[in-house]
Parts: structure tokens; sequence; C-alpha cells
């Protein structure tokens, strides 16, 4: 199995940087946007924009909460094994707010599917984005696309993306595996 | 992750640890769906649930509703008092004329025991069982279980003490199943007469004495007394049980520490337990009941991701 290396730490820290500052071009203050990092792995990186928001940008009062999704999917019943829940953690009413979620790679598009569905079960809020670290082109089954992404790939369907974060495994890394 | 280890839910005895912990930990994520503005999951939209119900019951049978439709199955009851059963239907005859709509999930209590054993040898539907007689309500004894841990934090270790009507009881006999699975020591307290004889086969003491049991537990799980399952009498009167049996603030203000009250309901007031105590902030017997709601629906959830659609 060949594993080859797409982003070091050093390329996630700029991406990030990156990333930060768009969501300050439309989001200015946060005032009224709100950053859901989707179950399980988007919620890392949504701690680390709101780390580098807060840290580096100065933004007061970000809300962020962690959405999962699993009751929401669409292959329930359908899958060979069982998925477990995750913890969704939202202590706030998304309604009227804009709301951003934020996930580790694109790929089917149908994990944010269920995220929009499931995003109603707190009101209905006036916008939402999609912020990924990674956007695996090509590989879509429905039409939703990020409004901010870090870096675009294209692989095909029977090589993985891995996203690599240094809360589970050390160091920051992106490998593509076939 | 694996699923459920069991094809149905029929009693604690048919299920293991392992199921006991994934049945939790799905309820926990339950519960937080149903304190959302929007309480409900679309996961089980294509799915029917029969609740069938041979014997009374309120509670439960809103319980299991309530768990199915926050699910977003299509649900429909079924109450022996107003069928068929009373013109002479057998019990196969009346389950397969409802399964023949096309129902995925049975939920069923019964007056007999082993209804629910009895039923999945012979039909396809998942069964799951809602109370069979004086034997087993598994949904019962995980809600209590979860609430023991959720209040305590563990259940492993914890001294549980079941009082009063244990012989009609089958919350009693699927406590005791459950509670021991997960770790604890149980004990139980009634008048002699409504102690089972061979309870202690089960590796329960029997205590008599309700303040010793009292001061032993961490945790007292005060059950109803079933008047309506008493076809002799089993002790001599209401005011010499509530006397002996009976929980009331000065019984539980000698203890010296701060044992948890739990209790299925119905509750008789004054019987087996005052006002002051099922409404104190010891007792935790409404967050049983919101805990069953989250228990019922991961049960339904894990048995139906079993029903494939292929």
């Amino acid at each position: 199995m060949a594993k080859k290396k797409l982003l070091n730490s050093n390329a996630i820290a700029i991406i990030l940087q990156r990333l930060a500052c768009q969501l300050i071009e439309n989001h200015n203050d946060f005032k009224n946007t709100v950053l859901i990092g989707l179950q399980p792995r988007g919620v890392f990186l949504a701690k680390r924009l709101a780390v580098i928001l807060e840290r580096d940008y100065h933004i007061k009062d970000l809300k962020s909460g962690q959405l999962d999704i699993t009751f929401f999917r669409d292959d329930f019943r359908r899958r060979g094994e069982s998925l477990e829940a995750n913890k969704t953690t939202i202590d706030f009413i998304v309604e009227d707010k804009k709301v951003v979620f934020i996930d580790d790679v694109l790929f089917s598009g149908r994990s944010v599917r269920a995220a929009l569905t499931a995003i109603q079960s707190f009101g209905r809020p006036s916008a939402i984005e999609l912020l990924v670290l990674i956007d695996r082109r090509f590989s879509r089954d429905l039409p939703i696309q990020p409004n901010y992404k870090g870096c675009q790939v294209d692989a095909i369907n029977q090589e993985k993306v891995i996203v690599q974060w240094q809360e589970q495994q050390k160091t920051d890394a992106v490998y593509i595996e076939n | 992750m694996a699923g459920l280890s069991s094809q149905h839910l029929l009693g604690i005895k048919q299920i293991n640890k392992q199921d006991i912990e994934l049945i939790f930990n799905t309820a926990s994520h339950f519960k937080e769906v149903i304190n959302r503005p929007i309480k409900k999951v679309p996961s089980l939209r294509d799915i029917t649930i029969a609740n069938l119900f041979f014997e009374n019951s309120t509670r439960t049978r809103l319980s299991f509703e309530l768990a199915e439709k926050r699910l977003s199955a299509d649900v429909i009851n079924f109450s022996a008092n107003q069928s068929s059963v009373k013109k002479g239907e057998t019990l196969i005859d009346t389950v397969n004329n409802i399964l023949a709509m096309k129902v995925d999930i049975v939920v069923m209590r019964h007056p007999d025991v082993g209804a629910g054993v009895f039923l999945s040898k012979h039909i396809k539907a998942k069964i799951i069982n809602a109370g069979d007689g004086t034997h087993e309500h598994p949904t019962q004894a995980l809600l209590d279980a979860f609430s023991i841990k959720e209040k305590l934090g563990s259940i492993q270790g914890k001294n549980i003490v079941i009082i009063g009507d244990i012989l009609h009881s089958r919350v009693a006999l699927s406590n005791i199943f459950s509670l021991q699975m997960l770790g604890a020591n149980v004990k139980v307290c009634g008048p002699l007469t409504l102690i089972p004889k061979h309870i202690k086969s089960l590796g329960v003491e029997v205590e008599l004495n309700l303040e010793k049991a009292l001061q032993w537990c961490d945790v007292a799980n005060v059950l109803r007394v079933q008047h309506e399952r008493m076809d002799i009498k089993y002790f001599p009167s209401v005011r010499e049980y509530t006397q002996l049996f009976g929980i009331n603030k000065q019984k539980l203000d000698r203890l010296k520490k701060e044992i948890v009250i739990m209790h299925p309901g119905p509750i008789n007031r004054g019987v087996e337990i005052t006002s002051d105590v099922a409404d104190s902030k010891q007792a935790i017997i409404l967050d049983q009941v919101e805990n069953g709601v989250a228990i019922r629906m991961a049960v339904i959830y894990l048995l139906a991701e079993q029903i494939k659609t292929t």
C-alpha cells in the first residue's frame, strides 16, 4: 500500500491561517456567525480555526459547536457494520445565524447533506457555508461544493485521503493512500 | 463497531454486558436529541412498529410511542381490551394479521410469562418485550440502570436494594439481572410473603428489616404494591405494610447519608413511599421517565439497524 504525503505540518499551518483570514473577510467580528465542526473528524479543524481566530485575530465571544450526523445519515440499514454516534454540543440556537460547517475531507457530500438536515433541529440559520481542509474533486454524489477549501485533491475512488491531527497522532499531516 | 448481539429484546437474560453498554452509549446521544428544540431524527422513516398491549399500560406505552415517533417510525397501536382477542383469536393469529400489514418491529406487553419468546419463534418481525407477566421488563431495567449510572457515575460495586412486592414484579427480576451484570450488589427487601422462594439462587440477599436495608444501600428502588395481581392477601393491611416497608422522610433522615430513591411508577403515594420523599431531590423518579424515552429510542434504533434494506 503506497502512502504519499500531500501536506506537512508547515503547509497545514499556512492553510489554516489563510482559511481563518478568508472567514474574517466574510464574517467580520463573527457576531452573527457560528462555527460547527462535523463529528468526528471536523471537530479538530474547527477547534484549530477557533484558536487562530481568537488568539491571532482577537475575535471575541466566538460561538462554536460540534454536530454529529449519525442519526441523519442516508445509509442507515444499508451499511455492513454499525456506526457509533458521537457527541453533539450546540449550546446556542442557530436561528437567523450564519452557520459555517467545518470538516476535514469533502468526498461524496453525503455527510454534508446529513448535516444540513441535522442543523435544522437547532433552528433556521440565515445561511450555511462549508469549509473543508481537503476537497476531493470528481468524487461527489450530490451537488455540494465548499465555500472555503484548504487544498484540492484529484484522487480516484479507491484512493484514501488521510488527515492526521496533532491532537491524535502527534503531528499534522495529510496523506494519500492507494 | 459491533451492533447488538441479539435479534430481539426479549429479556435482560438474552443480552450481554457489551449490549447494555452499547444501549447506554446510544441512549446518551438520544437524550441530547430529545432536549433539542426539534426533538426528532429521521433514521426510522421507513420502519413500521406495532405496539401490542395485551395488558393495560399507560406510561410504558406512551414512552415507547414517543420514542418511536422521535425516531420518525410509523406507529400503530393495539390494545387487547378493544380487539378481537376478546372474540377468541389466538396470539399468533392476531400478530400475523398485524404483520400482514408489513410491520417490522413488534413491541409487546402480555400477561403471560414467555409470550415474547414464544412469538419470536413463530414470526419474522423483531420483538421488544414491554413486560411479560411477572417475568421480565427489560427496557425498565435498562432505564433504571442508566439512571443510576447517570446519578452515581457507575454501577460497579454499588449497593442496590429493591423494596416491596418482589413476587409479582417483572421490574425486580429484570433489575436483578441487569444490575448484577453491571457489577452491583443487589438485595431485596419486603414482606416474606412477597419474596419469591428461590430468589437466593440468583445471588440476591434477602433483608426483611427495611432500616437495615436502607442503611446498607446506595440506591433504593421502591416498587409498587401490585394489588391487581394479588389473588390472596399477602399482608394483613395496607397500613401495616406502610409502617414496615413504606419509605418516609423520618426513616431516611435517620440514615446519616443520602441515598438515591427510585420508583418505576405508578406511585401509590402514602403506601410504599410518602409524597415528601417522592418529590424530594434525592428521588430520581422523573429522570427515570425522561431516560425511558432515550433508552427505548436506543433499543429500537439498534434493532432496526439489523433490518437491512436488501
